[in-house]
Protein backbone atom coordinates (compact mmCIF):
# COMPACT_ATOMS: atom_id res chain seq x y z
CA UNK A 1 0.00 0.00 0.00
CA UNK A 2 1.24 3.29 -1.06
CA UNK A 3 0.29 6.96 0.41
CA UNK A 4 0.17 9.76 -2.37
CA UNK A 5 -0.44 12.79 -0.48
CA UNK A 6 -1.10 14.52 -3.63
CA UNK A 7 -4.81 15.14 -5.06
CA UNK A 8 -4.78 12.29 -7.49
CA UNK A 9 -7.74 10.37 -7.95
CA UNK A 10 -8.83 7.97 -5.02
CA UNK A 11 -10.56 8.44 -1.90
CA UNK A 12 -9.72 10.13 1.18
CA UNK A 13 -8.61 8.21 4.43
CA UNK A 14 -8.23 9.72 7.83
CA UNK A 15 -4.85 8.40 8.56
CA UNK A 16 -2.99 9.03 12.73
CA UNK A 17 0.50 8.69 13.07
CA UNK A 18 0.34 6.40 16.24
CA UNK A 19 3.66 8.03 17.61
CA UNK A 20 2.75 11.36 18.00
CA UNK A 21 -0.94 10.83 19.28
CA UNK A 22 -1.26 11.51 23.28
CA UNK A 23 -5.00 10.53 23.21
CA UNK A 24 -6.42 14.38 23.65
CA UNK A 25 -9.73 12.72 22.14
CA UNK A 26 -10.87 15.84 20.12
CA UNK A 27 -11.37 14.02 16.83
CA UNK A 28 -13.61 11.43 18.59
CA UNK A 29 -15.57 14.44 19.68
CA UNK A 30 -15.77 16.55 16.36
CA UNK A 31 -15.94 13.46 13.60
CA UNK A 32 -18.04 10.74 16.23
CA UNK A 33 -19.17 9.19 12.98
CA UNK A 34 -15.89 7.69 12.09
CA UNK A 35 -13.87 8.05 15.13
CA UNK A 36 -14.21 6.29 18.68
CA UNK A 37 -11.95 5.94 21.84
CA UNK A 38 -11.15 3.10 23.42
CA UNK A 39 -10.97 2.02 26.89
CA UNK A 40 -7.51 4.60 26.93
CA UNK A 41 -8.62 7.78 24.90
CA UNK A 42 -6.80 6.77 22.38
CA UNK A 43 -8.80 7.00 18.62
CA UNK A 44 -10.22 3.90 16.91
CA UNK A 45 -10.64 5.01 13.04
CA UNK A 46 -13.47 3.14 11.13
CA UNK A 47 -11.82 1.48 8.52
CA UNK A 48 -12.12 2.35 4.72
CA UNK A 49 -12.45 5.81 3.27
CA UNK A 50 -14.19 9.10 4.25
CA UNK A 51 -17.94 9.70 2.79
CA UNK A 52 -17.97 12.55 0.65
CA UNK A 53 -20.44 14.53 3.11
CA UNK A 54 -18.33 13.79 5.84
CA UNK A 55 -14.62 15.60 4.61
CA UNK A 56 -16.07 18.83 6.06
CA UNK A 57 -15.97 17.61 9.75
CA UNK A 58 -12.89 14.97 8.98
CA UNK A 59 -11.02 18.20 8.70
CA UNK A 60 -12.08 19.79 10.86
CA UNK A 61 -11.00 16.84 13.41
CA UNK A 62 -7.65 17.00 11.92
CA UNK A 63 -7.46 20.70 12.64
CA UNK A 64 -8.16 20.53 15.81
CA UNK A 65 -5.52 17.67 16.96
CA UNK A 66 -3.22 19.57 19.41
CA UNK A 67 -0.12 17.43 18.23
CA UNK A 68 -1.03 17.06 14.03
CA UNK A 69 -1.30 13.55 14.22
CA UNK A 70 -3.82 13.55 11.63
CA UNK A 71 -3.99 13.73 8.08
CA UNK A 72 -6.35 12.88 5.13
CA UNK A 73 -4.70 10.79 2.40
CA UNK A 74 -5.53 8.93 -0.61
CA UNK A 75 -4.78 5.48 -0.41
CA UNK A 76 -3.27 4.70 -4.14
CA UNK A 77 -2.71 1.25 -4.87
CA UNK B 1 21.26 -23.10 28.78
CA UNK B 2 21.51 -24.06 25.03
CA UNK B 3 25.03 -25.12 24.45
CA UNK B 4 27.23 -23.11 21.57
CA UNK B 5 26.33 -25.45 18.44
CA UNK B 6 24.26 -25.21 15.48
CA UNK B 7 23.66 -28.31 13.83
CA UNK B 8 24.08 -27.77 10.36
CA UNK B 9 21.30 -29.04 8.00
CA UNK B 10 21.81 -28.76 3.98
CA UNK B 11 23.11 -25.45 2.97
CA UNK B 12 25.37 -23.83 5.79
CA UNK B 13 27.64 -26.69 6.12
CA UNK B 14 30.27 -26.31 9.01
CA UNK B 15 31.40 -23.74 11.01
CA UNK B 16 34.22 -21.84 9.64
CA UNK B 17 37.69 -21.65 10.95
CA UNK B 18 38.76 -18.22 9.17
CA UNK B 19 38.19 -17.26 5.78
CA UNK B 20 40.10 -19.72 3.67
CA UNK B 21 38.30 -22.40 5.82
CA UNK B 22 35.33 -21.01 4.58
CA UNK B 23 36.34 -20.47 0.93
CA UNK B 24 37.45 -24.20 1.02
CA UNK B 25 34.03 -25.44 2.12
CA UNK B 26 31.53 -23.31 -0.01
CA UNK B 27 33.87 -21.31 -2.72
CA UNK B 28 34.53 -18.23 -3.74
CA UNK B 29 32.07 -15.87 -4.43
CA UNK B 30 31.46 -15.18 -8.50
CA UNK B 31 31.31 -11.96 -9.48
CA UNK B 32 27.84 -9.85 -8.75
CA UNK B 33 25.94 -7.63 -10.15
CA UNK B 34 21.83 -6.87 -9.94
CA UNK B 35 21.35 -10.27 -12.12
CA UNK B 36 21.29 -11.37 -8.77
CA UNK B 37 17.94 -10.08 -7.62
CA UNK B 38 16.56 -11.82 -10.45
CA UNK B 39 18.04 -14.95 -9.31
CA UNK B 40 16.21 -14.64 -5.77
CA UNK B 41 13.55 -14.06 -7.23
CA UNK B 42 13.36 -17.39 -8.81
CA UNK B 43 15.05 -18.95 -5.36
CA UNK B 44 11.72 -18.14 -3.81
CA UNK B 45 13.85 -17.43 -0.70
CA UNK B 46 11.73 -15.95 2.11
CA UNK B 47 12.94 -13.74 4.52
CA UNK B 48 13.52 -15.21 8.15
CA UNK B 49 13.05 -12.77 10.17
CA UNK B 50 9.77 -13.09 11.23
CA UNK B 51 7.77 -11.64 8.21
CA UNK B 52 9.00 -14.54 5.82
CA UNK B 53 8.63 -11.26 3.06
CA UNK B 54 10.11 -12.70 -0.31
CA UNK B 55 13.34 -11.40 -0.34
CA UNK B 56 13.73 -10.92 -4.34
CA UNK B 57 10.96 -8.86 -3.82
CA UNK B 58 12.54 -6.57 -1.33
CA UNK B 59 15.84 -6.37 -2.94
CA UNK B 60 13.59 -5.38 -6.32
CA UNK B 61 12.16 -2.57 -4.33
CA UNK B 62 15.61 -0.92 -3.26
CA UNK B 63 16.73 -1.58 -6.38
CA UNK B 64 14.02 0.80 -8.10
CA UNK B 65 14.75 3.93 -5.77
CA UNK B 66 17.31 6.32 -7.55
CA UNK B 67 19.90 7.32 -4.42
CA UNK B 68 22.46 4.83 -3.59
CA UNK B 69 21.06 1.98 -1.08
CA UNK B 70 22.74 1.57 2.26
CA UNK B 71 22.49 -2.42 3.49
CA UNK B 72 22.06 -3.13 6.86
CA UNK B 73 22.43 -6.50 7.75
CA UNK B 74 19.64 -7.21 10.96
CA UNK B 75 21.10 -9.24 13.87
CA UNK B 76 19.28 -8.02 16.62
CA UNK B 77 17.29 -10.54 17.67
CA UNK B 78 14.90 -9.39 20.24
CA UNK B 79 12.92 -12.71 20.94
CA UNK B 80 14.34 -14.12 24.03
CA UNK B 81 13.41 -17.49 22.73
CA UNK B 82 15.41 -17.50 19.81
CA UNK B 83 19.27 -17.98 19.12
CA UNK B 84 19.66 -18.71 15.37
CA UNK B 85 20.93 -15.09 14.74
CA UNK B 86 23.75 -15.46 17.19
CA UNK B 87 24.54 -18.80 16.64
CA UNK B 88 24.92 -18.22 12.45
CA UNK B 89 27.13 -14.82 13.45
CA UNK B 90 29.21 -16.18 15.75
CA UNK B 91 29.81 -19.93 13.95
CA UNK B 92 29.60 -19.07 10.29
CA UNK B 93 30.25 -15.08 10.07
CA UNK B 94 31.73 -15.29 6.21
CA UNK B 95 28.49 -16.60 5.35
CA UNK B 96 26.39 -13.26 6.41
CA UNK B 97 29.31 -11.36 4.93
CA UNK B 98 29.12 -12.86 1.60
CA UNK B 99 25.28 -12.18 1.85
CA UNK B 100 25.76 -9.06 2.74
CA UNK B 101 28.18 -7.75 -0.05
CA UNK B 102 26.61 -9.52 -2.26
CA UNK B 103 23.78 -7.23 -1.48
CA UNK B 104 25.80 -3.91 -1.54
CA UNK B 105 27.16 -4.89 -5.42
CA UNK B 106 24.16 -6.38 -6.55
CA UNK B 107 21.84 -3.14 -5.43
CA UNK B 108 24.83 -1.07 -5.83
CA UNK B 109 24.95 -0.14 -2.44
CA UNK B 110 27.97 2.24 -0.80
CA UNK B 111 27.80 1.70 2.92
CA UNK B 112 27.22 -1.89 4.53
CA UNK B 113 25.96 -2.03 8.55
CA UNK B 114 25.97 -4.70 10.70
CA UNK B 115 23.45 -4.51 13.66
CA UNK B 116 24.47 -7.35 15.62
CA UNK B 117 23.85 -8.62 19.15
CA UNK B 118 27.06 -7.03 21.62
CA UNK B 119 28.21 -10.60 22.29
CA UNK B 120 29.24 -11.35 18.34
CA UNK B 121 30.81 -8.19 17.76
CA UNK B 122 34.51 -9.47 18.84
CA UNK B 123 34.46 -12.33 16.71
CA UNK B 124 32.36 -11.34 14.05
CA UNK B 125 34.88 -7.54 13.99
CA UNK B 126 37.78 -10.58 13.26
CA UNK B 127 36.15 -12.57 10.68
CA UNK B 128 35.48 -8.60 9.01
CA UNK B 129 39.17 -7.96 9.33
CA UNK B 130 40.01 -11.11 6.72
CA UNK B 131 37.83 -9.69 4.03
CA UNK B 132 39.65 -7.55 1.94
CA UNK B 133 36.98 -7.75 -0.80
CA UNK B 134 34.61 -5.59 1.46
CA UNK B 135 36.81 -2.52 1.04
CA UNK B 136 35.16 -1.19 -2.42
CA UNK B 137 32.38 -0.20 1.17
CA UNK B 138 32.02 1.84 3.88
CA UNK B 139 31.73 -1.06 6.18
CA UNK B 140 30.66 -0.80 9.90
CA UNK B 141 29.40 -2.53 12.84
CA UNK B 142 26.64 -1.40 15.21
CA UNK B 143 25.18 -2.86 18.64
CA UNK B 144 21.89 -3.62 18.98
CA UNK B 145 20.50 -3.47 22.30
CA UNK B 146 19.20 -6.12 24.27
CA UNK B 147 15.31 -5.24 23.74
CA UNK B 148 12.47 -7.13 22.15
CA UNK B 149 11.48 -4.17 19.64
CA UNK B 150 15.01 -3.74 18.65
CA UNK B 151 15.14 -5.87 15.16
CA UNK B 152 11.82 -3.99 14.09
CA UNK B 153 13.09 -2.97 11.00
CA UNK B 154 12.47 0.85 11.47
CA UNK B 155 14.05 0.56 14.92
CA UNK B 156 17.29 -0.87 13.30
CA UNK B 157 17.63 2.23 11.48
CA UNK B 158 16.63 4.29 13.78
CA UNK B 159 19.35 2.83 16.30
CA UNK B 160 22.06 3.38 13.20
CA UNK B 161 21.10 6.98 12.42
CA UNK B 162 19.97 8.45 16.01
CA UNK B 163 21.57 5.46 18.73
CA UNK B 164 17.54 4.91 19.53
CA UNK B 165 16.22 1.50 18.87
CA UNK B 166 12.59 2.96 18.57
CA UNK B 167 10.32 1.91 15.80
CA UNK B 168 9.19 4.63 13.48
CA UNK B 169 6.19 5.94 11.57
CA UNK B 170 5.62 4.16 8.28
CA UNK B 171 5.56 5.47 5.83
CA UNK B 172 8.52 5.76 4.83
CA UNK B 173 9.16 2.21 4.25
CA UNK B 174 12.97 1.24 4.76
CA UNK B 175 12.99 0.49 1.11
CA UNK B 176 12.21 4.22 0.37
CA UNK B 177 14.34 6.21 3.83
CA UNK B 178 16.31 4.36 5.92
CA UNK B 179 19.90 4.66 6.96
CA UNK B 180 20.89 8.73 6.91
CA UNK B 181 17.59 9.19 4.67
CA UNK B 182 19.12 6.73 2.17
CA UNK B 183 16.98 3.56 0.50
CA UNK B 184 17.74 0.69 3.03
CA UNK B 185 17.93 -2.80 2.23
CA UNK B 186 16.83 -4.51 5.85
CA UNK B 187 17.49 -7.92 5.88
CA UNK B 188 17.93 -10.79 8.70
CA UNK B 189 21.45 -12.12 8.97
CA UNK B 190 19.95 -15.68 8.09
CA UNK B 191 18.46 -14.64 4.48
CA UNK B 192 21.15 -13.09 4.07
CA UNK B 193 23.69 -15.85 4.51
CA UNK B 194 21.44 -17.54 1.90
CA UNK B 195 21.79 -14.87 -0.86
CA UNK B 196 25.65 -15.23 -0.50
CA UNK B 197 24.91 -18.75 -1.13
CA UNK B 198 22.18 -18.26 -3.55
CA UNK B 199 24.90 -16.49 -5.23
CA UNK B 200 26.67 -19.37 -5.89
CA UNK B 201 25.11 -22.12 -6.06
CA UNK B 202 21.91 -20.47 -7.85
CA UNK B 203 18.08 -20.37 -7.63
CA UNK B 204 17.60 -23.86 -8.38
CA UNK B 205 19.99 -25.43 -5.82
CA UNK B 206 17.57 -23.47 -3.09
CA UNK B 207 14.78 -24.34 -4.39
CA UNK B 208 15.74 -27.79 -4.29
CA UNK B 209 16.67 -28.06 -0.62
CA UNK B 210 13.56 -29.04 1.47
CA UNK B 211 10.16 -30.35 0.99
CA UNK B 212 7.88 -27.64 2.24
CA UNK B 213 5.70 -25.11 -0.15
CA UNK B 214 8.60 -22.47 0.55
CA UNK B 215 11.84 -23.88 -0.19
CA UNK B 216 14.93 -24.11 0.73
CA UNK B 217 16.43 -24.62 4.72
CA UNK B 218 16.53 -23.09 8.13
CA UNK B 219 17.40 -22.24 11.14
CA UNK B 220 15.17 -23.91 14.15
CA UNK B 221 15.57 -22.51 18.06
CA UNK B 222 14.47 -25.39 20.01
CA UNK B 223 13.98 -25.02 23.92
CA UNK B 224 11.74 -25.32 26.99
CA UNK B 225 10.62 -28.87 28.07
CA UNK B 226 13.13 -30.90 25.94
CA UNK B 227 16.07 -33.22 26.05
CA UNK B 228 18.66 -31.07 23.90
CA UNK B 229 18.03 -27.54 23.36
CA UNK B 230 19.47 -25.86 20.85
CA UNK B 231 19.94 -24.82 17.16
CA UNK B 232 19.51 -26.75 14.35
CA UNK B 233 19.03 -26.32 10.25
CA UNK B 234 16.55 -28.28 8.40
CA UNK B 235 15.14 -28.76 5.22
CA UNK B 236 12.02 -26.31 5.19
CA UNK B 237 9.04 -28.78 5.40
CA UNK B 238 10.76 -30.81 8.06
CA UNK B 239 7.78 -30.92 10.48
CA UNK B 240 7.96 -29.72 14.20
CA UNK B 241 8.08 -33.36 16.01
CA UNK B 242 10.90 -35.06 13.84
CA UNK B 243 13.31 -31.57 14.34
CA UNK B 244 12.27 -32.33 18.11
CA UNK B 245 12.87 -36.05 17.99
CA UNK B 246 15.65 -35.30 16.19
CA UNK B 247 17.19 -33.30 19.01
CA UNK B 248 16.27 -36.26 21.43
CA UNK B 249 12.58 -35.54 21.94
CA UNK B 250 11.08 -34.71 25.53
CA UNK B 251 10.12 -36.10 28.73
CA UNK B 252 6.19 -36.78 29.24
CA UNK B 253 3.20 -35.77 27.72
CA UNK B 254 3.41 -32.18 27.47
CA UNK B 255 0.45 -30.47 26.38
CA UNK B 256 1.21 -27.16 24.04
CA UNK B 257 4.10 -26.01 21.80
CA UNK B 258 4.72 -22.49 21.40
CA UNK B 259 5.51 -22.48 17.61
CA UNK B 260 7.18 -19.06 15.93
CA UNK B 261 7.64 -17.07 19.61
CA UNK B 262 5.96 -14.30 21.03
CA UNK B 263 4.70 -13.09 17.69
CA UNK B 264 3.59 -16.80 17.38
CA UNK B 265 1.08 -18.55 18.88
CA UNK B 266 0.74 -21.53 21.07
CA UNK B 267 -0.47 -25.17 19.05
CA UNK B 268 -2.14 -28.44 21.00
CA UNK B 269 1.31 -30.37 21.02
CA UNK B 270 -0.39 -33.60 19.12
CA UNK B 271 -1.49 -31.33 16.20
CA UNK B 272 1.94 -29.62 16.52
CA UNK B 273 3.81 -31.96 15.88
CA UNK B 274 2.31 -33.04 12.19
CA UNK B 275 2.81 -29.45 10.92
CA UNK B 276 5.65 -28.81 8.22
CA UNK B 277 7.92 -25.93 9.25
CA UNK B 278 8.01 -23.78 6.16
CA UNK B 279 6.47 -19.97 6.19
CA UNK B 280 3.45 -21.11 3.87
CA UNK B 281 2.63 -24.27 4.77
CA UNK B 282 2.02 -22.83 8.18
CA UNK B 283 0.56 -19.69 6.95
CA UNK B 284 -2.17 -21.49 5.43
CA UNK B 285 -2.93 -23.08 8.76
CA UNK B 286 -3.70 -19.79 10.33
CA UNK B 287 0.46 -20.84 11.86
CA UNK B 288 3.59 -17.98 12.01
CA UNK B 289 6.89 -19.61 11.42
CA UNK B 290 8.04 -16.55 12.82
CA UNK B 291 11.46 -16.45 13.72
CA UNK B 292 11.85 -20.03 14.08
CA UNK B 293 11.15 -20.59 17.37
CA UNK B 294 10.06 -24.28 18.76
CA UNK B 295 9.22 -24.17 22.24
CA UNK B 296 7.50 -27.02 24.42
CA UNK B 297 5.63 -26.51 27.64
CA UNK B 298 6.35 -28.90 30.18
CA UNK B 299 3.92 -31.24 31.18
CA UNK B 300 1.59 -30.47 33.93
CA UNK B 301 2.72 -26.60 33.20
CA UNK B 302 -0.44 -24.52 32.95
CA UNK B 303 -0.94 -22.25 29.54
CA UNK B 304 -2.61 -19.26 31.66
CA UNK B 305 0.00 -18.67 34.11
CA UNK B 306 2.90 -19.02 30.78
CA UNK B 307 0.79 -17.30 28.68
CA UNK B 308 0.33 -14.54 31.74
CA UNK B 309 4.29 -14.25 31.79
CA UNK B 310 5.01 -13.91 27.81
CA UNK B 311 2.54 -10.96 27.98
CA UNK B 312 3.69 -9.48 31.29
CA UNK B 313 7.19 -9.42 29.71
CA UNK B 314 5.51 -8.07 25.83
CA UNK B 315 3.82 -5.19 27.88
CA UNK B 316 7.44 -4.25 29.47
CA UNK B 317 8.57 -4.34 26.41
CA UNK B 318 6.47 -1.70 24.90
CA UNK B 319 8.33 1.15 22.79
CA UNK B 320 5.61 3.42 24.91
CA UNK B 321 5.61 5.57 21.71
CA UNK B 322 2.02 4.44 21.26
CA UNK B 323 -0.92 4.80 23.52
CA UNK B 324 -2.95 1.52 22.66
CA UNK B 325 0.07 -0.52 23.03
CA UNK B 326 1.56 1.22 26.49
CA UNK B 327 -2.02 1.25 28.03
CA UNK B 328 -3.72 -1.55 26.28
CA UNK B 329 -0.56 -4.14 26.80
CA UNK B 330 -0.59 -3.38 29.91
CA UNK B 331 -3.72 -3.77 31.24
CA UNK B 332 -4.20 -6.72 29.93
CA UNK B 333 -1.07 -8.14 31.32
CA UNK B 334 -2.89 -7.09 34.55
CA UNK B 335 -5.90 -8.97 33.71
CA UNK B 336 -3.85 -11.87 32.87
CA UNK B 337 -1.37 -11.66 36.01
CA UNK B 338 -4.90 -11.69 38.25
CA UNK B 339 -6.61 -14.93 35.96
CA UNK B 340 -3.62 -16.83 36.07
CA UNK B 341 -3.04 -16.22 40.12
CA UNK B 342 -6.80 -16.68 40.83
CA UNK B 343 -8.12 -13.83 41.55
CA UNK B 344 -10.05 -13.35 38.10
CA UNK B 345 -12.86 -10.89 38.07
CA UNK B 346 -16.06 -11.80 36.19
CA UNK B 347 -15.61 -9.77 32.99
CA UNK B 348 -12.07 -10.65 32.79
CA UNK B 349 -12.23 -13.23 29.36
CA UNK B 350 -14.28 -10.58 28.18
CA UNK B 351 -11.97 -7.86 28.81
CA UNK B 352 -9.49 -9.73 26.60
CA UNK B 353 -11.28 -10.52 24.14
CA UNK B 354 -12.52 -6.90 23.56
CA UNK B 355 -9.29 -4.99 24.28
CA UNK B 356 -6.94 -7.82 22.00
CA UNK B 357 -9.23 -6.69 19.05
CA UNK B 358 -9.05 -3.47 20.06
CA UNK B 359 -4.90 -2.96 19.86
CA UNK B 360 -4.29 -4.80 16.61
CA UNK B 361 -3.31 -2.42 14.20
CA UNK B 362 -2.79 0.57 16.39
CA UNK B 363 0.72 0.48 17.08
CA UNK B 364 3.77 2.18 14.63
CA UNK B 365 5.06 -1.19 14.76
CA UNK B 366 3.27 -4.81 15.16
CA UNK B 367 4.19 -5.30 18.54
CA UNK B 368 0.62 -4.76 19.68
CA UNK B 369 -1.03 -7.19 17.11
CA UNK B 370 1.80 -9.69 18.12
CA UNK B 371 0.76 -9.44 21.58
CA UNK B 372 -3.11 -9.97 20.53
CA UNK B 373 -2.36 -13.18 18.53
CA UNK B 374 -0.52 -14.69 20.94
CA UNK B 375 -3.41 -14.01 23.45
CA UNK B 376 -5.80 -15.72 20.87
CA UNK B 377 -3.42 -18.74 20.46
CA UNK B 378 -3.58 -18.71 24.19
CA UNK B 379 -7.37 -18.90 24.07
CA UNK B 380 -7.48 -21.09 21.49
CA UNK B 381 -5.66 -23.61 23.19
CA UNK B 382 -5.55 -23.30 26.77
CA UNK B 383 -9.99 -23.25 26.27
CA UNK B 384 -10.52 -25.58 29.89
CA UNK B 385 -7.73 -23.42 31.99
CA UNK B 386 -8.82 -20.69 31.29
CA UNK B 387 -12.30 -21.51 32.50
CA UNK B 388 -10.78 -22.77 35.56
CA UNK B 389 -9.29 -19.38 35.91
CA UNK B 390 -12.08 -17.70 35.03
CA UNK B 391 -13.94 -19.30 37.66
CA UNK B 392 -11.60 -18.84 40.65
CA UNK B 393 -11.94 -22.56 40.75
CA UNK B 394 -8.51 -24.46 41.84
CA UNK B 395 -5.76 -25.09 38.55
CA UNK B 396 -5.12 -28.64 38.94
CA UNK B 397 -1.46 -27.40 37.44
CA UNK B 398 -0.71 -23.97 39.35
CA UNK B 399 -1.21 -25.27 42.92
Amino acid sequence: MFLTPAAEEGDRHVLIDRIKCDGHGLCAELLPELIRLDDWGYPIIEPGPVPADLLGHARRAINACPVLALRLARLAT
Amino acid sequence: MIELALRPGPALGPPSRGYSDHVRVHGPLPTIDARLVETLEQSHLLGRGGAAFPVGAKWKAVLSQKQTPVILANGAEGEPLSDKDRFLVETRPHLLIDGALAAGWALGAGRVVFYLDGRSIPSFRRALDERTDASGFAVSIVRAPHRFIAGEETAAIHCVNDNLALPLTKPPRPYQRGVAGQPTLVQNVESLAYAGLIARYGAEWFRNLGAGESPGSLLITLSGAVHTPGVTEVPAGTSVGEVIDGMGGYPGHPSAILLGGYFGGWIDARLARDLPLDPISLRARGVALGCGVIHVLPEGACGVAETAKVIEYLASESARQCGPCVFGLRALADVMTALASGEAGSEDLGLIQRWSGDIRGRGACAHPDGAASFLQSALHTFPDAFRVHQARLRCATCS
